[in-house]
């Protein structure tokens, strides 16, 4: 199967080196970041264009873009793993539509395209017979998109809700285990990578809240826009609200909640027993999914990191290769 | 609840059975033989807890068996939710902000502990709310939501079971 790949940064990254390490039969032929691009169809050198990345170099060749590589390059599979834009979606948006036109695959990890425009570019990969996979947009590592659409199908989903941030997640663990403050928990969020220097997507509950977007939209048939989540960040938690919450056996988490019945999404910071399988420690996340035949079920595992999110990526690829691809 | 049922072997665990059936809780029976004014008849009091929403069943199941019921006490504030509210807590008068639930006479507040670390820097408070019913329960968070938007606080909720 023959990949062109957009976005060299961590998750794209983590895949080139899942490809190099095993035996997937996935060869690369287009390769982008924000300033370069490479085309070649006999397979790109990946080992060399993460040693140049590591060098701090361009991937490619600074007169090929990413826009060449979608229109130009000889693959089957788009994976689109640039950066999220929750206001345009763009420029992956253009890219994936561009794909999908060309009777192209796309596999994507950017949740921008599959929050706002996902009806649209699901009937386009319809209309030119390809699949359109996005499980790496929800919870990184844990395989949550394929286990609702796939091995829940058929189940009535009454609600979902769970952990759906790993930076909010530590900075609250951290806060309960230790007392830190907030800002205090956050500095050290950022020393350890966990948290960008303008963590406002993460602590203001912006990024949960494109998920559960992406999960009503894609999943339990709601039409719905970042403007329809009712959001709280953590921003304005203090140590002693943690330590009133511990005093009774409780603590505080991130929740992102969608209850389909009553239309509502949420995300707010929730007053949990510690025993709740929900509550769970440091940048992991944890999703409950509460069903009419299968009973509740909840999924924990870990929703960021470059391998873990590579993984997730790569499964949704070996999924369209058993499905569709012939030959590699 | 006060019961009356006929006096004749195995009819008291006829009139308790029901109970275990709606899934309640027997917290006490007393039984006096001598009060009850008919001959036939047997004065039961019963006090119990129930599941909410049971009790129109209890009564249907209660007059299956021929007992008859001569008087419901008053139900007692069974549901129990905490939640916890960040803010400048005092200055936005904590004593309104807890009448504004009080005030609604199927809930109260019955605890609330208070955290102030330092002048001008936000305090935090766990508070409980009792009442009747789950519903009144939530009426309860909703009204504390309005005053927490009208008082600049944020109000951390409980994660409920659906």
């Amino acid at each position: 199967m023959r990949i062109a790949l957009l976005g060299f940064g961590s998750v794209g990254r983590g895949i080139a080196r899942a490809i190099l390490a095993k035996d997937l039969s996935i060869t690369v032929t287009g390769l982008a970041d924000s300033r370069s691009g490479l085309i070649d169809p006999d397979g790109i050198d990946l080992a060399a264009a993460l040693a140049r990345k590591g060098n701090g170099d361009p991937c490619g060749l600074p007169d090929t873009s990413p826009a060449d590589v979608v229109a130009k390059a000889d693959y089957d599979v788009l994976v689109e793993v640039t950066p999220t834009n929750v206001e345009t979606a763009e420029p992956a948006l253009g890219h994936i539509r561009e794909a999908l036109r060309r009777h192209k695959h796309v596999v994507t990890s950017n949740k921008g395209p599959i929050a706002i425009a996902y009806p649209e570019l699901r009937a386009l990969a319809e209309a030119n017979g390809v699949f359109l996979k996005y499980e790496a947009t929800v919870c990184g590592a844990i395989p949550l998109i394929h286990a609702l659409q796939e091995g829940l199908a058929g189940n009535t989903i009454s609600r979902l809700y769970g952990v759906f941030n790993g930076t909010c997640n530590y900075i609250l663990t951290r806060m309960a285990a230790e007392g830190l403050t907030y800002e205090q928990a956050l500095a050290e969020a950022r020393e350890l990578g966990y948290a960008e220097a303008d963590p406002t997507y993460d602590v203001e509950g912006i990024d949960a809240a494109i998920k559960l977007v992406i999960l009503a939209n894609t999943i339990l048939g709601m039409q719905t826009t970042l403007a329809d989540v009712e959001r709280t960040g953590i921003t304005l938690l203090t140590p002693d609200a943690l330590q009133l919450a511990e005093d009774q056996d409780c603590t505080i988490r991130l929740i992102g909640e969608i209850v389909p019945e009553a239309g509502a999404l949420r995300v707010s910071p929730r007053l949990i027993p510690e025993v709740h399988p929900l509550v769970v420690e440091g940048t992991l996340n944890a999703v409950s999914v509460e069903t009419d035949l299968a009973g509740e079920l909840t999924f924990i595992g870990k929703g960021a990191g470059s391998t873990e999110t590579a993984s997730a990526v790569i499964g949704d690829l070996l999924y369209i290769q058993s499905r569709h691809v012939q030959g590699s | 609840m006060k019961l009356e049922m006929k006096d004749q072997p195995g009819q008291l665990v006829a009139a308790l059975k029901p109970i275990s059936a709606v899934g309640g809780n027997i917290i006490a029976v007393i039984h006096q033989r001598e009060t009850s004014a008919a001959a036939e008849t047997l004065d039961v009091q019963i006090v119990l807890e129930l599941p909410e929403g049971r009790l129109d069943t209890l009564l249907e199941l209660f007059r299956e068996q021929g007992v008859s019921v001569v008087r419901i006490g008053e139900e007692r504030l069974l549901y129990e939710c905490t939640l916890i509210m960040i803010g400048h807590l005092m200055h936005t008068d904590l004593s309104d902000t807890v009448d504004q639930i009080d005030r609604t006479g199927s809930a109260e507040v019955t605890e609330l502990s208070l955290v102030m670390p330092a002048i001008d820097s936000p305090s935090s408070a766990r508070i409980t709310i009792r009442s009747t019913t789950r519903a009144e329960a939530k009426k309860a968070i909703g009204i504390l939501r309005g005053v927490a938007e009208r008082k600049d606080l944020l109000i951390i909720e409980p994660l409920e079971d659906a």
